[in-house]
């Protein structure tokens, strides 16, 4: 307010001066954590720092190493057919549970505050609930077979082939609530005249929402979008707390490569070496995105 | 009267870090947290109390892995604690080299701990640049075969005297529902079982050649190849074994539902508690009955380098505290360790530990692979044998290759 006081004629500078000031702090953030920390991590990614960060450039070496080692190059195969079944498996569950929830059904807040329940734990207490029902001992396979059905097997985290989707499942229980809320916010923001409109015309209801709802809401998807990838990419406490990566390392995921190697191994070049792999990674994925559709909107 | 409000919230932020500063406490870290082990480091406590101080425990669960990490990064973050534990050797190494690490060389000199501790291989690694870093407590071997007699006695077979007849045994224990060899599913179990096997079968001038040398050659070599067949028959032998932790896989021996587990010294701790006797109800073969040599590793304490004058006294008093010879017999019965001196009496010291001072007085000793390998390699090693050890279609010769590059690279 004193800016707009002082100055005679309305100053680019000066204008909302309370705002500006109140966003130092975040800007300062911003630029010197994330953007500094990052460019930090990939220059010592380049040295053999071992416990502590030192100057002795190596070039390549750390790289090399990393796609030479057989559990990075199960990490990322973990991370793909992870990330590709939790996007699909928890848009469309999402998806669906909405437009169920969307029917005008009874007891609805009941149902909605149900399935958005499990969001509200952490992924370390998801884990240890799911290794305890996957686990063949006391879990679902001792439940079937104490009903009588002896060969019945079902041991998805002990089993070295399978155990990603063991990890996979809990990651859905956990995740699709919240996608369901999303989903249904949006469902909730289309005019009623839209509904009214198709029924008019007579189009049956899933053609409805495949042709005219589901474009209509792209905003959602793609916030949703953003949400549930960026749970990919970081996922590390789920796999700690059902498997620590096991068995062997059949479910190692790269965060916990690159923790493993920073602290464990007391290398921090090699999990730099991973991390920055990790964040190239991401930009491959988002910054083409990110152009179309940003970019694209302010010229159009 | 924002920024009034503002310099109280500040004034109160730096009032909050004046905290309760009482001359003596000192915090400890430690992973000591399995039943056995926390009996043994609440004598240390009870020890240190005594001098007047005060031993603030924090304890960290979850093994050297998850604490290690906590700890480094207290020390080099600004936050030390008073003294913490690690496996001496090459796990804190850096801190020292960077001048984090407090300096004892005086106190050794005063108590003369180049003569009393024994074997002298403990202090060389805690020396680095001629100067002591840290105080050993305890002699931890990983070459010990721990057998459930109750198991041996189900399946109808004589409990076995080595490597070979606990193989030869192993389908009678399957026949009879037990699994015969547990093994814990965190990595360093399997790397540990391997370097155990390697002692036993390839002996000691191998083992020191691969992990002391960094010998390529002799990694790639026959003798290593046998182990390999070795390790091969262990991962059949563990099938079935689903725990995690190394003490859970202890109790399926203790309960009698595995016939056997490889496992360090410590082991003997978790026995103890659940009131079995050596001989009676478990039977332990050092150097798996074949090649008796232990390794002496083992946990030590190092001390950050302290600002406060008073605390820096107190890490004086704990250090000498650590190589009392009364603190060394409590502590180390509790825990099922060896003594790091030669001169303090043990004879409470059951069945198995005195079979571990023999092997000791003889001389049968090797370094552990802490002291020889750096935790890179170390780390390197764990992925290969976990990898090994729970996919059976990874096959001896291909982790053979593999093994021969982590020791090429290895420093």
């Amino acid at each position: 307010m004193t800016g707009q006081a002082n100055a005679g004629r309305p100053n680019q500078l000066l204008r909302n001066l309370n705002s500006k000031i109140a966003s130092i702090p975040m800007i300062l953030t911003a630029v010197v954590i994330f953007f500094g920390g990052t460019l930090w991590t990939v220059f010592y990614s380049f040295t053999n720092s071992k416990l502590l960060p030192r100057l002795s450039f190596v070039g390549f070496d750390q790289y090399e190493r990393l796609w030479a080692a057989p559990r990075w190059v199960i990490s990322i195969q973990n991370l793909a057919v992870y990330g590709i079944f939790s996007l699909i498996f928890s848009l469309v569950i999402g998806f669906v549970l909405a437009a169920l929830m969307d029917q005008k059904i009874r007891f609805e807040n009941t149902f909605r505050t149900i399935f958005l329940y499990p969001f509200a734990l952490s992924f370390i207490v998801t884990g240890l609930v799911w290794q305890w029902i996957l686990n063949p001992e006391f879990g679902v396979q001792s439940v079937v077979r104490s009903l009588g059905w002896t060969s019945f097997s079902f041991d998805p985290l002990y089993n070295s082939d399978i155990v990603i989707y063991g990890i996979l499942i809990a990651a859905l229980w956990q995740g699709t609530g919240l996608v369901m809320c999303l989903m249904l916010a949006g469902l909730r923001g289309i005019d009623e005249d839209i509904w009214k409109a198709a029924r008019v015309d007579g189009i049956p209801m899933w053609k409805t929402y495949l042709l005219i709802i589901i474009p209509m809401m792209r905003p959602v998807f793609i916030t949703t979008l953003v949400i549930i990838a960026s749970g990919i990419v970081r996922v590390y406490d789920l796999v700690v707390a059902q498997t620590s990566g096991g068995p062997g390392i059949a479910s190692e995921v790269p965060a916990k490569y690159v923790y493993d190697y920073m602290f464990q191994a007391q290398n921090l070049g090699q999990g730099f070496a991973a991390s920055t792999m990790m964040l190239i990674t991401v930009a491959i994925i988002i910054v083409p995105w990110a152009y179309l559709e940003f970019g694209g909107r302010k010229r159009g | 009267m924002k920024l009034r409000f503002l310099a109280a919230v500040l004034a109160a932020g730096v009032s909050f870090s004046f905290g309760p500063a009482s001359a003596a406490e000192l915090e400890v870290t430690h992973w000591w947290t399995s039943g056995g082990e926390a009996a043994a480091v609440a004598e240390l406590a009870k020890a240190f109390d005594a001098t007047g101080n005060k031993w603030v425990d924090g304890a960290i669960a979850g093994s050297g892995g998850t604490a290690r990490p906590i700890m480094v990064s207290r020390i080099t973050g600004g936050d030390p604690m008073g003294a913490t534990q690690f496996n001496h050797g090459r796990q804190a190494e850096e801190l020292v080299q960077s001048g984090l690490m407090r300096d004892l060389t005086d106190i050794a000199t005063k108590e003369g701990w180049k003569d009393i501790v024994k074997p002298s291989s403990l202090l060389d690694s805690c020396t680095i640049d001629g100067k002591i870093y840290c105080a050993p407590v305890n002699i931890h071997s990983w070459q010990w075969l721990w057998l459930s007699n109750a198991a041996f006695k189900t399946a109808g077979v004589d409990v076995p005297k080595n490597w070979d007849e606990f193989v030869a045994a192993a389908p009678a224990l399957e026949k009879a529902g037990i699994v015969p060899l547990a093994v814990g599913g965190q990595p360093w179990q399997s790397a540990g079982a391997f370097d155990v096997l390697m002692v036993a079968i390839a002996g000691k001038d191998v083992f020191n050649k691969v992990f002391g040398d960094k010998d390529a050659e002799t990694a790639a070599g026959p003798e290593i190849t046998k182990v390999f067949k070795a390790a091969d028959d262990a991962r059949k032998m563990a099938k079935g074994s689903n725990v995690q932790d190394w003490n859970q896989a202890t109790n399926l021996v203790i309960t009698g539902k595995a016939g056997g587990q490889i496992m360090g010294d410590w082991a003997q701790g978790e026995f103890q508690l659940a009131g079995q006797k050596a001989g009676t109800d478990y039977t332990c073969l050092p150097g798996l009955g074949v090649n008796e040599i232990i390794s002496t590793g083992g946990d030590a304490f190092y001390f950050p380098l302290l600002k406060d004058e008073e605390k820096s006294k107190a890490q004086e008093v704990l250090a000498s505290t650590l190589l009392n010879p009364t603190t060394q017999v409590a502590f180390n019965l509790k825990k099922g360790s060896l003594p790091v001196r030669g001169d303090v009496d043990l004879a409470a010291a059951n069945d198995c530990m005195k079979k571990g001072l023999e092997i000791l007085a003889k001389g049968n000793v090797i370094q552990g692979t802490d002291q020889l390998l750096s935790a890179d390699s170390q780390k390197q090693k764990e992925d290969l044998f976990s990898e090994f050890f729970a996919n059976a279609s990874m096959t001896p010769e291909d982790a053979q290759k593999r093994f021969v590059d982590i020791i090429a690279s290895a420093d």
